[in-house]
């Protein structure tokens, strides 16, 4: 008898700790993949939101200031056709309007879901089309604080995602969910973004650069419905934190459905745009 | 007079440079768009003049302005173009001069287009050279980098598809190349004869040429193939049976050419190819080389790109000159990535066999919201007397230019 209970007695604790672990470890595994599927269904939710939205055209004025507070303008105009397929990525086209030396000058841009993007600019002063490497889409566009993948790859399977809290963000609740990149060439390690819990959009962006530190926040302003359905925000604030320079992208009106097909986004098509 | 005149000009151009802004609004989505430009360039010489009954001055002021009227239909359907362009040079007449680089009508209806009247098209990659770029005449009088060029009247059928983009044009009158005149830089010895030109075909400069081409991308490849059948857009030089004038010679040619990038990461790799048979032997001829660029150096925010180009052609000292048949060019290309949009391209082609060396720099910057401040320099060494640039040897220069857009 004692010699039974001693027996069980001198393996339970390593039995009972080897459960105990295991249990541990099952658990707090499924609780990383639960809070792993939490935020990618909080950043799906936010993704599908903006479903069929088929294709839109804005303009768009950005304004750059540097850390002495000297402001510059460029206004473009922006023209997006969906891809329904979410493995593949929307195609874009951005025409330049001024500063009157790139006026006329386009940028065409396939992009994909984890591969570069396939990405053509028109110099309108040489009437040249030319290929561009992609691989810069962290560098800074036209010279502001936006990187092109700040404003454009916002697609749900381009990140891994984790959740982790519920907290006020001004007058709404948000959801922070921390997501990292999973494309190529990509300037961040990893963003946190604010996504509040009424219309599933996203109000602030915080960016990570390669180091791990904390370099840009976003604030999307302004959100206005349209359509009844699609949610756009008005107003971009981007701070970088570390050079205390910062650019707002101010948008006008968008216009949904505006009959863009594919063949609005070849690249034969660039030399004719005007 | 012309002095006085001159400094009128000049007055006038510093006055529309600081010229209130008319409008900030955008003029995105507008139907009627008029824009344009005037600029203000300043060349100082290195060295004296060459030849005889060149300007004997070592510097030389000059304006130039171009006008861009574009209107398009509420459907976006028509467009109509005009883009008058005019220089005004203080030494040399003959860089005095104006040209139409578009007037045109097109109409576009689902994947066809049709373009009528003058434009500018641009075919090729690489940037040492631009070898398959013949659709329109050089404006070598503006700048001796053979990137300016004429107006090209042209009928223009466009179809695109879903495999590739085919253009069809007709070009039924040829534009001469431009030269500069006696008083100026960048000349022979003896002036051609411009206003003379002779032609192979009969009907001259109304010869009907035919240009195809077909572009499209596979991946990570973008792919230019095209046929010519008409006149080159190189003359010949000729001498006079005196001896005494050098006229210019007009071939009749067929080509066909190729132009290739594949662009993979931070490499772009780059090739154009022709053939052409003309006045002799078939000519072939290559640009062949590499873009590497460093994004974000040193933490920042500018990038470096380093470019390695082979020139290669293997046409006989009797046909149309060119320089780019055994060389390598390097260069480096700097952006600045900031508001003012600086960027400094520098490089040097040496030629392989006479060690020719030409080196080049351009600079730009932009200046407040409409002014662009832009640096050249051309500077050749060791041209042997027997090289095709010889003339053009005492002809280095720095250039400054400003401009203001409106």
């Amino acid at each position: 008898m004692n010699l039974v209970k001693n027996r069980v007695v001198g393996i339970h604790p390593i039995f009972y700790m080897t459960i105990l672990l295991v249990a541990q470890w099952i658990s707090s595994s499924a609780l990383a993949e639960n809070m792993q599927q939490k935020g990618f269904d909080i950043a799906a939710r936010s993704d599908r939101s903006d479903r069929g939205f088929s294709d839109s055209e804005v303009k768009m004025t950005m304004v750059l200031q540097n850390a002495a507070g000297k402001k510059a303008t460029r206004t473009l105009r922006l023209k997006t056709l969906e891809i329904p397929n979410e493995s593949v990525g929307d195609k874009s086209l951005i025409l330049f309007s001024t500063p009157k030396d790139i006026e006329g000058t386009a940028l065409l841009s396939h992009a994909k879901m984890l591969e570069s993007d396939d990405q053509w600019l028109y110099l309108p002063a040489l009437k040249r089309v030319k290929r561009i490497s992609s691989k810069n889409k962290s560098g800074p566009f036209v010279g502001s604080e936006f990187a092109f993948e700040d404003f454009t790859a916002s697609e749900l399977n381009k990140f891994k995602y984790e959740y982790l809290r519920q907290e006020s963000c001004g007058v709404l609740i948000c959801d922070v969910v921390e997501r990292a990149p999973l494309y190529e060439n990509s300037g961040y390690t990893k963003q946190i973004v604010w996504v509040d819990s009424i219309e599933y959009q996203l109000r602030v962006i915080e960016f990570y650069d390669r180091k791990g530190s904390l370099l840009k926040e976003l604030r999307l302003k302004d959100y206005r419905l349209y359509k009844n359905k699609y949610w756009r925000p008005h107003l971009l604030t981007m701070k970088n934190l570390q050079t205390k320079k910062n650019s707002d992208l101010v948008y006008g009106e968008y216009k949904f459905k505006v009959g863009l097909s594919n063949s609005d986004f070849l690249k034969g098509r660039l030399s004719s745009l005007r | 007079m012309v002095i006085s005149l001159f400094k009128a000009a000049f007055l006038a151009f510093v006055w529309v440079l600081f010229l209130p802004e008319l409008s900030h609004a955008a003029s995105v989505n507008k139907k009627l768009d008029v824009s344009g430009k005037v600029a203000l360039q300043f060349r100082g010489f290195t060295q004296d003049a060459l030849w005889s009954n060149q300007n004997s001055s070592d510097t030389e002021y000059s304006f130039a302005g171009e006008l861009e009227v574009r209107w398009s239909s509420h459907d976006g359907n028509q467009q109509v173009s005009f883009i008058p362009f005019v220089r005004w040079d203080e030494n040399d007449k003959k860089r005095s001069h104006y040209d139409l680089r578009e007037a045109y009508w097109s109409y576009k209806s689902d994947d066809v287009k049709l373009l009528l009247g003058v434009n500018k098209v641009f075919w090729g990659v690489t940037e040492s050279a631009h070898l398959v770029d013949i659709i329109n005449q050089t404006d070598l009088v503006e700048n001796t980098d053979q990137e300016d060029k004429l107006g090209q009247p042209m009928a223009n059928l466009a179809f695109q598809k879903d495999w590739g983009l085919l253009n069809f044009y007709l070009l039924p009158y040829f534009r001469e190349r431009s030269f500069s005149g006696e008083e100026g830089r960048f000349r022979t010895q003896i002036p051609a004869n411009f206003d003379d030109a002779k032609y192979e075909s009969g009907s001259k400069r109304r010869h009907l040429d035919f240009a195809f081409r077909y572009s499209h991308y596979f991946g990570e490849v973008d792919l230019g193939l095209h046929y010519f059948k008409g006149t080159s857009r190189d003359p010949r030089l000729e001498n006079s049976f005196d001896n005494l004038n050098i006229f210019l010679k007009y071939d009749q040619i067929e080509q066909i050419g190729l132009d290739l990038q594949y662009t993979k990461d931070a490499w772009l790799w780059k090739l154009e190819a022709l053939v052409r048979d003309g006045y002799d032997k078939s000519i072939f001829a290559t640009v062949a080389g590499l873009e590497y660029t460093f994004y974000q150096i040193f933490e920042g925010v500018s990038d470096i790109g380093v470019l390695i180009e082979y020139q290669y052609d293997n046409r006989p000292a009797y046909e149309a000159v060119t320089t780019a048949d055994n060389d390598m060019f390097i260069g480096t290309r700097w952006t600045s990535n900031n508001m003012q949009d600086g960027s400094v391209l520098a490089g040097v082609i040496v030629d392989k066999k006479t060690s020719e060396t030409f080196y080049n720099i351009e600079a730009k910057t932009r200046f407040k919201e409409n002014i662009v401040l832009e640096l050249e320099v051309r500077l050749t060494t060791q041209s042997g007397l027997d090289e095709p640039s010889y003339a053009y040897s005492q002809d280095d220069y720095v250039q400054l230019q400003i401009n203001r857009f409106f």
